[in-house]
């Protein structure tokens, strides 16, 4: 069966810690992405946002600085990136943060620890509703 | 403390570790941990607030986090004679995900609980400090790498 996901998008994966970073870029290179770049902390996902032709992003939750939230706010804010699917990854199940989430534009959510079969599921799921 | 708060952990343990790095995890019994001293090499803790205050900690040695990391990391870890950047990085991101998971277990027994970002802790001899001055109840694990042990400690 074809699968939903578009493996041509460039992936943004951004984690404040580099193993989480890691384990995402290996899960999503296994699922058939080969065009994944990392961002840090927000700022720097917000710099390559607008510098290079992303096609998803996959924040986390709890980073220092700029939460994974504010930068979810900061991209629907911003007209050049706005469209641009967010996937949320967090270590809590909260209703009321899935809630201000969605609020705020997250396109998914996915809650740690999770396989690389739950990740392309999210991701599929996007990518149909976004057709 | 209310030793139901001790449960969720446990189970998050193991479930965080068979998920993330497909490491198999036995518990031993728990005990309750005299002094502030830690098992290991290498420590994260997390304040967690609440019902009730405390905070949850994880202690491996050298070779128990190299194997986890790697399995992590779906690769070979070379042994590193000291702890690294990358060593410090994975045990806070371990130490973040089970605390949620065991609060996202606490959450549906009723027990709404926040969780703050973990610190990690290396050194000769270094200590835990929990974030309460309650008892704090360790629960050794085994591994094929080692062993690890956790810690949690609530106010009353």
């Amino acid at each position: 069966m074809k699968s939903a996901i578009d493996f041509n998008q460039k992936v943004l994966v951004v984690d404040d810690f580099s193993t989480m970073r890691m384990i995402i870029h290996n899960m999503l290179k296994k699922i058939g992405f080969s065009n994944i770049c990392e961002a840090e902390n927000g700022a720097a996902a917000l710099s390559l946002l607008r510098s290079d032709q992303i096609g998803l992003v996959l924040a986390d939750w709890h980073m220092p600085v700029m939460t994974g939230l504010e930068l979810l706010q900061r991209i629907r804010r911003e007209p050049a990136v706005k469209d641009i699917p967010v996937l949320m990854v967090t270590a809590e199940e909260q209703t009321e943060n899935i809630l201000r989430a969605i609020k705020a534009g997250a396109d998914n959510f996915i809650v740690k620890p999770f396989t690389t079969a739950t990740i392309r599921d999210k991701i599929a799921q996007i990518f149909r509703k976004r057709r | 403390m209310n030793v139901e708060f001790v449960n969720p952990f446990l189970s998050a343990t193991l479930r965080v570790l068979k998920t993330m790095a497909s490491v198999e995890a036995s518990p031993g019994k728990p005990f309750l941990k005299k002094g502030g001293g830690a098992h290991g090499d290498v420590s994260g803790i997390i304040g967690i607030t609440g019902p009730v205050n405390g905070s949850m900690s994880l202690s491996f040695s050298r070779n128990c986090i190299i194997k986890i990391m790697a399995g992590m990391l779906g690769e070979k870890m070379e042994k590193e004679a000291e702890i690294t950047k990358d060593i410090k990085d994975a045990v806070g991101e371990l130490t973040n995900m089970i605390s949620g998971d065991a609060r996202n277990e606490l959450g549906q027994q009723g027990f709404q609980f926040q969780i703050a970002l973990p610190t990690v802790i290396t050194g000769l001899n270094h200590e835990i400090r929990h974030k309460c001055n309650a008892p704090t109840i360790a629960i050794p694990f085994d591994t094929d790498a080692g062993p690890f042990v956790v810690e949690v400690s609530f106010e009353n």
